[in-house]
């Protein structure tokens, strides 16, 4: 049985921060736009809608790109935010988070918008005659009826923002201990002659992990299924 | 107080609706198609008013040229066919959700009397989806109460709900509007219920008013002799447990009611037929009708038909209306003045709508 290097733990571990404090950022953001989306009516609608699926169709690698032109310290928003707030995402973890966020984001958003779309508008019509406002009414009609969506859509966030990899590499790059991810230390592994042990075991690990998570999305949503029928 | 009026095209479909009601049940009785629900989501703000006006206890709430209370703002609460109860609440929350967004100095409707009235104390803490139809149409009356609204309406709520739900739910409806005092717009197509809950009723036809008055004298009214009805009124008297019969006693006498209603001395109408009345000049012996009322002939209108209705004057003032052959009135000489028996078979009678 192959031992894993420390450094591989410490990718590991860097992978779960990402992934987690990706999701913390992804749900409520695909959440708002899950709701446009469904209930919105507005021009350019189509449009905005193939922006947030882009990622899913280009190249990961140009989403990296893009990415590093726009919040790299030289880019346009990456210079304001450093100069008037100190933020820096470029080969930053708090980088890996925004890309692991914009690659996550369509799938957070089907998930959810599907989910929002399933519910009865009549209830929000309801709702409305008896006092309740638009935003009360999503805050207690709309959103619990939207809830499996949104768990089953932070769980395949979640999986998808721990395989990250194209995006991540190319914003961030490959820094052990800072942009190290599970996917940057297969790629690093498989690269130098002695890695294939290691290579071998973090992609059982991630496929266990990315497992895992399609089957608890799954049984959370059959259970949401039994528990409103 | 509510006075609506509505001129708007919806789709291909021209709706011209004036009407005005005052406390107490307004029902806006008419075909499906006629335009009642397009008036109560108008009403309600959840469809734009193009040109008109809505108004309630002397608020504008729509007037055509821009000015849109949103349905929230309007505290006017509404039932509709379906029960739309909150899926994801007990049902104690659903009753108490409208009552988050009432001000706290205009909640009038206090939560108990309202379940003890509906009969719904046992299911506080049940969900929607474990509830019968009846049952859930129940919580969606106290839901819409609850809100305190100024204006109930109703959108056909006993419509998908089987007989023996209507009978359990209309004297529900009935005891609302006579316990809490809140004005309700009641659409039906159902003959028997506006004719039982409505002070004033509004028929709709193709989008327009064909007539508005009381129900007497709305059914009093129809071009179709079994489509002629009239309203007696009276209170019920100690029902007959031998022979299950109620008896509702008016001033012209007693109407026997088919099955066993209470609670005594309760205020009840019932709807006639023309066509169930029969008229004779005498107090009749050995028929087996048991329901004879006294009264005079109002009028006779003209006719060629072989029928015709006759209008009769009862003691204490209704208008009866009996639908009789030109022969029968020719033969026993009946005129205006005339003293007159209506003679109305008990089993015609009772108090289910539908």
């Amino acid at each position: 049985m192959p031992e894993l290097s420390p450094d591989a733990w410490i990718a590991i571990a860097l992978s779960f921060k990402v992934a987690a404090v990706a999701t913390l950022w992804g749900v409520p953001l695909s959440t708002l736009l899950a709701l446009v989306l469904a209930r919105g009516r507005f021009p350019g609608k189509a449009l905005f809608d193939g922006v947030i699926h882009l990622p899913l169709v280009l190249p990961p690698v140009v989403t990296g790109y893009v990415l590093l032109l726009l919040l790299g310290r030289k880019g346009p928003v990456g210079a304001f935010l450093d100069q008037h707030f100190g933020i820096v995402f470029a080969f930053r973890w708090t980088g890996a988070v925004v890309a692991a966020v914009i690659m996550a984001l369509p799938i957070i958003v089907r998930a959810i918008r599907l989910s929002i779309e399933a519910v009865d508008a009549r209830l929000e019509q309801a709702s409305g005659t008896l006092g309740a406002g638009p935003v009360s009414t999503f805050f207690l009609v709309t959103l619990p009826l939207s809830l499996p969506g949104i768990l089953v859509g932070a769980t395949l966030g979640f999986a998808k923002a721990l395989g990250e990899f194209g995006a991540t590499i190319t914003f961030v790059s490959n820094i052990p201990g800072e942009t190290r991810t599970i996917a940057s230390a297969i790629y690093t592994a498989s690269q130098s002659p002695e890695g294939d042990a290691e290579a071998l075991l973090l992609s059982v690990i991630a496929a266990v992990i990315g497992l895992a998570a399609l089957v608890a999305s799954e049984v959370i949503a059959r259970r949401f299924r039994r528990a409103s029928s | 107080m509510i006075e609506v009026e509505i001129n708007q095209r919806l789709g291909d479909f021209q709706l011209d609706v004036g009407f005005s009601g005052d406390g107490g049940v307004t029902a806006l009785f008419g075909p499906s198609g006629s335009g009642k629900s397009s008036v109560i989501k108008i009403i309600a703000g959840l469809t734009r008013l193009a040109s008109g006006r809505v108004v309630v206890d002397g608020t504008v709430l729509a007037d055509g040229k821009g000015r849109h209370v949103p349905p929230y703002r309007r505290r006017i609460g509404v039932v509709f066919q379906e029960a739309r109860l909150f899926p994801h609440l007990s049902v104690r929350n659903n009753l108490r959700y409208g009552r988050l967004f009432t001000p706290r100095d205009q909640r009038r409707v206090a939560e108990e009397p309202v379940i003890e009235t509906l009969g719904i104390g046992h299911l506080l803490d049940r969900r929607p989806a474990t509830l019968s139809g009846g049952e859930q149409q129940r919580v969606a009356l106290g839901r819409a109460m609850l809100a305190s609204p100024r204006l109930l309406l109703m959108d056909e709520p006993l419509a998908s709900l089987d007989v023996a739900r209507r009978l359990e739910i209309l004297p529900l409806i009935e005891a609302l509007r006579d316990e809490f005092g809140i004005p309700i717009v009641y659409v039906s197509h159902a003959v028997e219920e506006v004719a039982r809950l409505a002070g004033k009723i509004v028929v709709l036809e193709a989008g327009r008013v064909a007539r508005q008055g009381s129900p007497a004298d709305v059914f009093r009214i129809a071009a179709d002799r079994f489509a002629i009805m009239s309203v007696v009124e009276g209170r019920l008297g100690a029902p007959d447990d031998a022979f299950h019969l109620t008896p509702i006693e008016t001033p012209a006498g007693i109407v026997w009611l088919n099955g066993l209603v209470r609670p005594l001395g309760r205020a009840v109408r019932v709807l006639v037929h023309a066509t169930d009345v029969a008229l004779a000049t005498r107090r009749p012996e050995g028929v087996t009708i048991r329901t004879v009322l006294a009264g005079t002939v109002a009028d006779i209108p003209d006719g060629s038909g072989p029928s015709v209705t006759v209008d009769v004057a009862l003691q204490g003032g209704t208008r009866l209306a009996a639908s009789v052959t030109r022969a029968a009135v020719a033969e026993l000489g009946l005129e205006p003045g005339r003293q007159v028996f209506a003679l109305v078979k008990s089993v015609a009678l009772d108090e289910r709508p539908l």
